[in-house]
């Protein structure tokens, strides 16, 4: 089969899943809402590997393929298609997504059996699956809009999952805002080049542009900056990153699949998809390379304080987004699309280790209350562990070759690109640390009671309360089932795990420098006409690079094993000794206290005023005045129809005379 | 005479037939000035036959007098109608067709 | 000697109108409109229609008045009121009606039709006279005929329904005058 009807295909499925659950869902039994939402994303997969196949068999300069299902609109000069094009970036983003969704859903089979809305999780899950999918394939900017907008309404849904919790349904509002904020920058991005370029079909308008812009024109540099608006809010970089560590409000698999693997990973996409427009703007590039840089500092930094596992790991995610969204804006391609496969998989891995834990603390999520697990949970305590390394890159994990691909390449491009490196390999230790502050936490030390009890086969029950705010709850549907389910205990739980833990050992062999290059010749498809594609470091500078980020890791790791293990107080005295830098991090750098004094108050002010000012003068005014005038008016007829015959005599004969002078000053 | 004079007094008569109408209240009154405009009018028509040479318009003068008749009748008809029901013979007095 | 005869059936008719409008008493007015007939049948019969000044007396004058006298014996005087509800009816009226009478005069004394400006063509005998007059409404206006005949009919009987007793012994004097007004105007 073709390439692209693979791609129709693997659109095809998620959305088939979705709406068989969404629609039947009263005549679907037991789990089987479950299996076929597993089923449906599974088939979607095994379709990516049928287009990445079929794609292969296409000669090397072939390999970027539009189809286009209908003519979605055709008006004042735009020829709109249902369109999607299928080539190396998307096909390798497909399986990405399908692949790890695949196993998300079969986590989710276990870890929201009890969960009273079940059959709910697996339509948004899968529908969310679907808009992302169209994110990719989309062919336009018209397509691309409507998977963005669908995608955040999904991130939305699945983050107020449970929704009669007010901090749930709160959060989902502010995600869905600033993605909102964010779609609004990629719209006027795509206005713009309907303006300029009068085309909206990808590879048309990249040909347009090549032709038509010259470099770090104004109009560039303004499409690619829409555009970081949009890549930005979802990809939770500074200053739209706000939103990310509240959507941890959302049950452990939303977190691992949206907020770890997939969703926010569409920001670095859109800025690889469109290298032409970024190219061609250097100045928006380095613009986006140093909000990435900043954001993988930040975020670093505010890990290394907080005590929700949830939120260090989500924290953890924003920083090596912020990895990602470097190495696509300086021109490491490649470096930066492997990081993000090697990020999917152990970032969602730990999201569901860490689900088994807090399952495991009967759904408490504060890290200082945690310890000690390595006998009670063993699979769990050696998941956490392999995705530790592999996040602070220790050699031979996935994510030590593809973390550090990116910081070589920009000390390769040389010149004011060393920032890149110095303040990547500075992030790279903080990154050890937190990571290592988790693993050794959760697994090493003395077991806390849970741990103990769990040993002795009883999982710890609690009262189901908020995590966050201690109020009491129901296990009813809109809050979280009555039970917990550890991996140890749930055979799916385990399946998924294992395979990701497999993943991120082994799955950064596929691009090791000198040796092989199996991603850089794929993506050779797509990223053909870029000069920045065609930079590669060499073997000997790759491997310094490589050892550098090692040795960051290898010193993370020993800090923190310093800080958690060997002298558990050292933490707790350098808390009180520079308490105000503590409480900086800890509060995220007053990022929330900014929006909400910048934005969210003036907004709230404003409200306020349209409705006592504007909406009772002028708009009632308007409208009670149009109304009013009309009464009027009605009124002042209404004396017409008075009722004596006489008067309507008169009316009848003062026509008649009007008409009659009427006549004769015309005929004169 | 010329016919234009029989055309101008006609005229006044039917201006005369109007203003009655205007001005009076008591629908026998009105129905009156009614025949006076019709009468106005068959004037003219004969008038104007006598000016043509043609007899047309006196036979049509004669239709007029029929329907003249005829609405006389079932005015009067409305009236003494009205009057049995002891409705006040005052046309200000019917507004019916207020509002 | 016709322009005598002219001015004096004109001033009849004037005279008989004014009257006609001004006297508060119907039963005056209607003896008014009577002497307006007949000068009008004067009129009539200088302009040669001597079929149609009878039938004007004959019928006008004595059968349709002849009713209104009927009429306004049975329902009596009623004296009108003064005052006016109609504000402006009392400055309008007068007003119009004299606007209209010039509009007319002008377009007739200005206009473009020489024929008005004489006498008319020399007539014949026989003009106007019955016999005529029978030929035409048999032969030209057969229609017109029947159909004025059909129209005399509606009218006898709708006199009859108008003006005639309740069937059903509902009392004809019932309720107040004011629903009896909705009533008849309905």
């Amino acid at each position: 089969m073709e390439a692209t009807t693979w791609g129709w295909l693997v659109l095809g499925l998620p959305l088939l899943g979705s709406m068989i659950i969404a629609c039947g869902w009263r005549a679907l039994p037991g789990k089987s809402a479950g299996w076929i939402g597993v089923g449906a994303i599974g088939l979607a997969f095994v379709c990516s590997l049928g287009a990445l196949l079929a794609l292969l068999d296409q000669p090397a300069e072939g390999r970027q393929l539009t189809d286009s299902l209908w003519d979605y609109a055709s008006a004042a000069g735009l020829e709109i298609e249902l369109q999607i094009l299928v080539d190396p970036l998307s096909v390798f983003m497909c399986l990405v997504v399908t692949g790890v969704s695949t196993l998300i859903h079969l986590y989710s089979l276990a870890y929201m059996e009890s969960d009273a809305g079940y059959r709910r999780f697996f339509s948004y899950l899968n529908f969310f699956v679907f808009s992302m999918l169209l994110l990719i394939l989309a062919g336009n900017f018209v397509i691309l809009i409507v998977g963005w907008a669908f995608v955040g309404f999904a991130s939305y849904a699945l983050i107020s999952f449970w929704y009669r919790r007010r901090s749930a349904t709160g959060a989902g509002i502010k995600a869905f805002v600033i993605n909102v904020v964010g779609d609004v920058g990629l719209v006027l991005a795509a206005f713009l080049v309907v303006r300029e370029l009068g085309t909206l079909d990808f590879l048309e308008s990249f040909e347009a542009a090549r032709e038509s812009f010259t470099t770090n024109d104004g109009v560039v540099i303004a499409i690619c900056c829409l555009l970081l608006v949009g890549a930005f809010a979802k990809s939770a970089q500074i200053p739209f990153h706000t939103w990310l560590p509240d959507a941890m409000e959302g049950p452990t698999p939303v977190s691992a699949l949206i907020h770890a693997a997939t969703m926010v990973t569409a920001g670095v996409y859109l800025i690889a998809r469109m290298f032409p427009f970024f190219e061609l703007a250097p100045t928006a590039a380095d613009i986006s390379a140093f909000i990435g840089l900043a954001t993988v500092i930040v975020a670093a930094t505010i890990a290394l304080v907080v005590t929700d596992l949830k939120r260090i790991i989500a924290y953890s995610t924003m920083s090596q987004i912020g990895y990602m969204v470097v190495g696509v804006s300086i021109g490491a391609y490649t470096a930066g699309l492997f990081h993000l496969m090697t990020h999917a998989f152990f970032k969602a891995l730990l999201f569901m280790a860490a689900g088994s834990v807090i399952a495991a603390m009967a759904n408490r999520q504060n890290i200082d209350l945690m310890g000690g697990f390595r006998r009670a949970m063993p699979f769990t305590s050696v998941t956490i562990l392999i995705g530790a390394l592999a996040l602070a890159g220790f050699p031979g994990f996935s994510g030590f070759f593809s973390k550090d691909e990116i910081l070589v390449y920009a000390a390769e491009r040389g010149g004011m690109y060393w920032i890149f490196a110095i303040g990547g390999y500075l992030a790279a230790f903080l990154t050890a640390f937190y990571a290592f502050r988790i693993g050794f936490r959760v697994v090493y030390g003395e077991p806390v009671k849970e741990a103990r009890e769990l040993e002795h086969g009883q999982l710890a029950h609690g009262e189901p309360e908020n995590p966050a705010t201690g109020e009491r709850e129901d296990t009813d549907v809109g809050f979280p089932g009555p039970e917990h389910h550890i991996a140890e205990r749930a055979w799916p739980m385990r399946g998924a795990m294992a395979v990701l833990a497999l993943l991120a050992v082994v799955g950064g062999l596929i691009q090791i420098p000198g040796v092989n290059h199996v991603l850089e010749s794929f993506f050779a498809g797509t990223f053909e006409e870029s000069e920045l594609f065609h930079i590669v470091p060499s073997a000997g500078a790759a491997w310094a690079g490589l050892a550098a980020g090692a040795l960051m890791a290898f010193a993370g790791i020993a800090l923190a094993y310093l800080c958690y293990l060997r002298s558990p107080g050292i933490t707790a005295r350098l808390q009180q000794r520079f308490s105000r830098a503590h409480r900086f991090l800890f509060r995220k750098w007053y990022f929330d206290e900014l929006q909400n004094a910048l934005v969210y108050r003036p907004m709230v002010a404003l409200g306020r005023f349209s409705n006592a000012v504007f909406e009772r003068f002028v708009v009632n005014g308007i409208v009670d005045g149009a109304s009013g005038v009309i009464r009027g008016a009605g009124s002042v007829v209404r004396g017409a129809q008075s009722g004596f015959v006489r008067a309507y005599a008169l009316l009848l004969i003062g026509g008649f005379a009007a008409l009659g002078l009427y006549f004769l000053v015309v005929a004169s | 005479m010329d016919t234009t004079w029989y055309l101008v007094l006609s005229a006044l008569l039917f201006a005369v037939g109007a203003g009655g109408v205007l001005v009076r209240r008591s629908p026998l009154v009105i129905l009156l000035c009614l025949e006076l405009m019709l009468n106005a009018g068959n004037l003219a028509l004969v008038a104007f036959s006598r000016s043509t040479g043609t007899e047309d318009g006196q036979v049509f003068a004669l239709v007029v007098m029929v329907v003249a008749a005829c609405e006389v009748v079932v005015g009067l008809g409305l009236i003494v109608a009205m009057f049995r029901r002891r409705v006040p013979l005052d046309v200000d007095q019917i507004r019916g067709l207020r509002g | 000697m016709e322009a005598v005869a002219f001015f004096a059936g004109a001033l009849g008719a004037l005279g008989g109108a004014v009257a006609v409008i001004s006297l508060r008493n119907p039963f005056y007015s209607v003896l008014a409109l009577i002497v307006h007939l007949i000068s009008l049948a004067g009129l009539f019969l200088i302009l040669h229609a001597e079929f149609i000044a009878a039938a004007q007396i004959v019928v006008y004058a004595g059968a349709v008045m002849v009713l209104y006298l009927f009429v306004t014996a049975y329902v009596g005087q009623a004296e009108e009121p003064i005052w006016e509800p109609i504000p402006g009816q009392r400055l309008l009226a007068p007003l119009l009606a004299a606007a209209l009478f010039i509009e007319i005069s002008v377009a007739v004394i200005g206009t473009g039709l020489k024929a008005i400006d004489s006498q008319g063509p020399t007539i014949e005998a026989g003009f106007g006279s019955p016999g005529s007059i029978g030929e035409l409404l048999l032969e030209r206006f057969l229609v017109v005929f029947e159909a004025a005949s059909m129209l005399l009919l509606i009218a006898a009987v709708g006199a009859i329904v108008l003006a005639g007793q309740k069937r059903k012994g509902k009392p004809d004097d019932s309720g107040t005058p004011a629903s009896e007004a909705e009533e008849v105007a309905a």
